[in-house]
């Protein structure tokens, strides 16, 4: 099992995204995330998806995607080759017990409060998914009480783009 | 000129080439019916008896034709009544263009009388569809779906239109036919590497699969078995590709296939898959399929390469261009102990065939075959005699056998039949059975109006026989709702509908109510008598291997 990170730049009409995930349900491809965003052309959609598993599936999603035709184009992502990011938001108990640990965490997660009550902490980190797992993974000592985390983006290193050949 | 959207589409469709649609009206479609009546005189509208027999109809025009095929149905029900036909089409890659009404724009989504989400339900069965915002787009949004469609691995695209698009104006300026998009052929790597693996097969075998059709490759096929003396098979969708008394072809391989077919491709150490997909039903169980050969899968979509794992030697591109490449790299070769293997694996084939004189289900379709036109387009529907028609039936023009083989789908064959009839002129065969025709025999009354030459041979069994036939083999004679023990008079209904027909108990009765049926203009039906008990032979069991082939029952 290799983990996969592929950028998909599609024609920014309706119902792209639910021609997109309507195929990997029906081909039963399992995805670990999903984001959508705007891209430097308002012509353009790009989807980042990342999931796991052989190099095969792999071809197979990728040549299904390029069927649709509001696909345009399809870049994967090595590692080494690009930079990844995603954003966690998650809102902790505030109690005496705890209160000290999830600071300290936090601190060293660089992890910024973004909300601070009486009765919850609202932590905001950033990073490499590996950082949020493990961040989330800390937590689980505590008292967690919602999760929000947006799925992974990406850009290739260096001046390349992926609408440039 | 300023035109309704009606007027519009009616017009684009003129403009790309269309001379016949197949339909059903209804309350949104109502313009466009009215634009119809208007254009008459270019373009014919077929009034089916049920959207369903117009999808097929569409489709069957297309088979036929290899142009794409155009179905109007309007909204709710109507366009539900198409989804069998659209599905159908997208399993076996038929350029279809289907068009559907719905209500205005400002009424979508409020669950208005008879709206339906028909892009939402069709976009898995469809390689794109639309709903159209605005009659500024309309006319460039059929031209893309009519490329779409017949572009590389043809399938069908839906366009849904709201009433008040259809109403509203814009202006219409007429466009060249839309040209499909650029074939080429596979890379030069791809090529060479496949020429390296076919010059030293020692038992090449050629499979041919319905993408020979789409590509028109029937002479490159042959060229390439030619070249290195090699046997041809074909999957379902590959019938009527290649002659059937081409002295290299075996037939029909899989499931219910040839035996000397299926055990070339067993045997052999190269497989040449021509634009085929290695079904569930072509491959039995996957494990043990062909373990012992190389497989050069050459297909224009990328994704049908490997998609069954990573066993094969993709050479992406079309067919017939790649072969015009490919050929020239092979070495011309003679394999005498190969085709002495094959011709033992025929001989054998015709030891355990059906010997019998009387009217069983080989008898008939051979009695059928003395009264076939090259050019006849013989349609099925789903079931024993399908298989029957698959296994024996003679074609001599590709595009010529039209059957639903992906989908399955019982009731095909009746709109099937006349799309092939309006595509080609042809006097037309429907065979079919009485379990499907019993689905949409409706549309006996479309082709009785429509004055289509057509001969139904219903091979009448009193039982739905595929399904019978897996009860007594892996199910204890549980004959659990296969028994139809129906009273119907299928003489006396074709009659009813203005057709005429016969009932047939003997091959001499079935020859001389074929030669009536091939003299009479218009419709006419045989309804033949078969023993419930008659099996398709031979027979690998689901999930089996070439080792579990049934050839005999009680084998």
């Amino acid at each position: 099992m290799t983990k996969f990170n592929i950028a998909v730049l599609v024609r920014d009409k309706a119902g792209v995204l639910n021609r997109v995930t309507s195929m990997f349900r029906r081909r039963r491809f399992n995805i670990d995330s999903l984001t959508v965003s705007e891209t430097e052309t308002d012509k353009y959609s790009r989807i980042t998806v990342t999931f796991s598993g052989e190099e095969n599936t792999k071809d197979q999603l990728v040549a299904q995607l390029y069927k649709l035709p509001d696909v345009v184009k399809i870049k994967e992502f090595k590692p080494d080759e690009s930079v990844s990011c995603e954003l966690l938001l998650i809102k902790m108990k505030n109690d005496a017990a705890s209160r000290d640990d999830i600071s300290a965490a936090a601190t060293a997660f660089k992890a910024k409060t973004v909300n601070y009550t009486k009765d919850a902490i609202i932590l905001k980190v950033t990073g490499e998914s590996k950082k949020i797992d493990e961040f989330i993974k800390l937590m689980r000592d505590y008292n967690i009480l919602e999760i929000c985390r947006t799925g992974v983006v990406s850009l290739e290193v260096g001046g390349e783009t992926i609408t440039k050949e | 000129m300023k035109l309704s959207g009606s007027d519009i589409l009616v017009k684009t469709l003129i403009e790309q080439g269309v001379d016949v649609v197949f339909g059903y009206p209804g309350g949104q479609v109502i313009n466009i019916y009215d634009s119809l009546y208007k254009y008459q005189d270019e373009i014919q509208h077929v009034l089916t008896a049920h959207e369903q027999g117009a999808a097929h109809a569409a489709d069957g025009y297309a088979r036929a034709t290899g142009r794409v095929g155009v179905v109007i149905a309007t909204s709710g029900p109507g366009a539900t009544n198409l989804v069998t036909g659209i599905a159908t089409a997208y399993l076996d890659s038929v350029p279809l263009v289907a068009i559907t009404g719905n209500v205005r724009t400002d009424q979508i989504g409020t669950d208005a009388f008879q709206e339906i989400d028909i892009a939402g339900i069709t976009l898995p069965i469809t390689k794109h569809n639309y709903v159209v915002d605005s009659v500024e787009e309309l006319a460039d949004t059929i031209r893309e779906a009519f490329k779409i469609a017949s572009s590389g691995r043809p399938g069908p695209v839906l366009v849904d239109i709201p009433k008040d698009i259809q109403v509203a104006k814009f202006d219409y300026v007429e466009q060249p036919k839309i040209t499909k998009d650029a074939k080429s052929a596979a890379s030069d790597a791809e090529i060479a590497k496949a020429a390296e693996i076919i010059n030293e097969a020692e038992r090449p075998f050629v499979y041919v699969g319905g993408g020979v059709l789409t590509s028109e490759a029937t002479n490159e096929a042959i060229a390439l078995a030619d070249t290195i003396d090699a046997p041809i098979g074909c999957s379902f969708m590959g019938i009527s590709a290649i002659p059937t008394d081409h002295p290299r072809y075996l037939g029909m391989q899989g499931m219910h296939g040839h035996f000397a077919s299926s055990q070339s491709m067993h045997h052999a150490d190269v497989i040449i898959a021509l634009g085929a997909r290695f079904n569930d039903r072509v491959t039995g169980n996957r494990a043990k399929f062909a373990k012992k050969s190389k497989i050069i899968h050459i297909d224009i979509d990328k994704a049908e390469i490997g998609k069954m794992g990573s066993m094969v030697n993709g050479v992406n591109g079309d067919i017939k261009l790649t072969l015009e490449k490919l050929i020239p790299l092979l070495k011309k070769t003679t394999k005498p102990e190969w085709q002495k293997q094959v011709d033992e694996f025929k001989v054998k084939e015709a030891a355990r065939d059906d010997h019998r004189t009387t009217l069983g289900p080989k008898m008939a379709i051979s009695t059928l075959n003395k009264y076939l036109s090259p050019n006849t387009p013989i349609a099925t529907d789903v079931g024993q005699h399908q298989m029957w028609a698959a296994q024996y039936a003679d074609f001599k023009t590709p595009r010529r056998f039209i059957s639903s083989g992906g989908l399955g789908t019982m009731g095909y064959g009746m709109g099937g039949a006349i799309g092939a009839y309006f595509g080609t002129k042809e006097h037309t065969v429907l065979v079919t059975g009485d379990g499907s025709f019993g689905m949409c025999l409706n549309e006996l009354a479309t082709a009785v109006t429509n004055n289509v030459p057509l001969v139904i041979l219903l091979l009448n069994n009193g039982v739905l026989g595929m399904v019978r036939q897996w009860q007594t083999l892996f199910f204890d004679k549980h004959y659990s709702n296969t028994v139809l023990d129906r009273k119907t008079d299928f003489v006396a209904l074709t009659k009813a509908f203005g057709g005429d027909a016969a009932r047939v108990d003997t091959v001499e009765e079935l020859d001389k109510a074929l030669e009536k049926a091939f003299s009479t203009n218009g419709v006419f039906l045989i309804d033949c008598a078969i023993n419930k008990d008659e099996f398709v032979l031979p027979m690998l069991p689901p999930g089996g291997s070439m080792d579990d082939i049934i050839v005999k029952v009680g084998d």
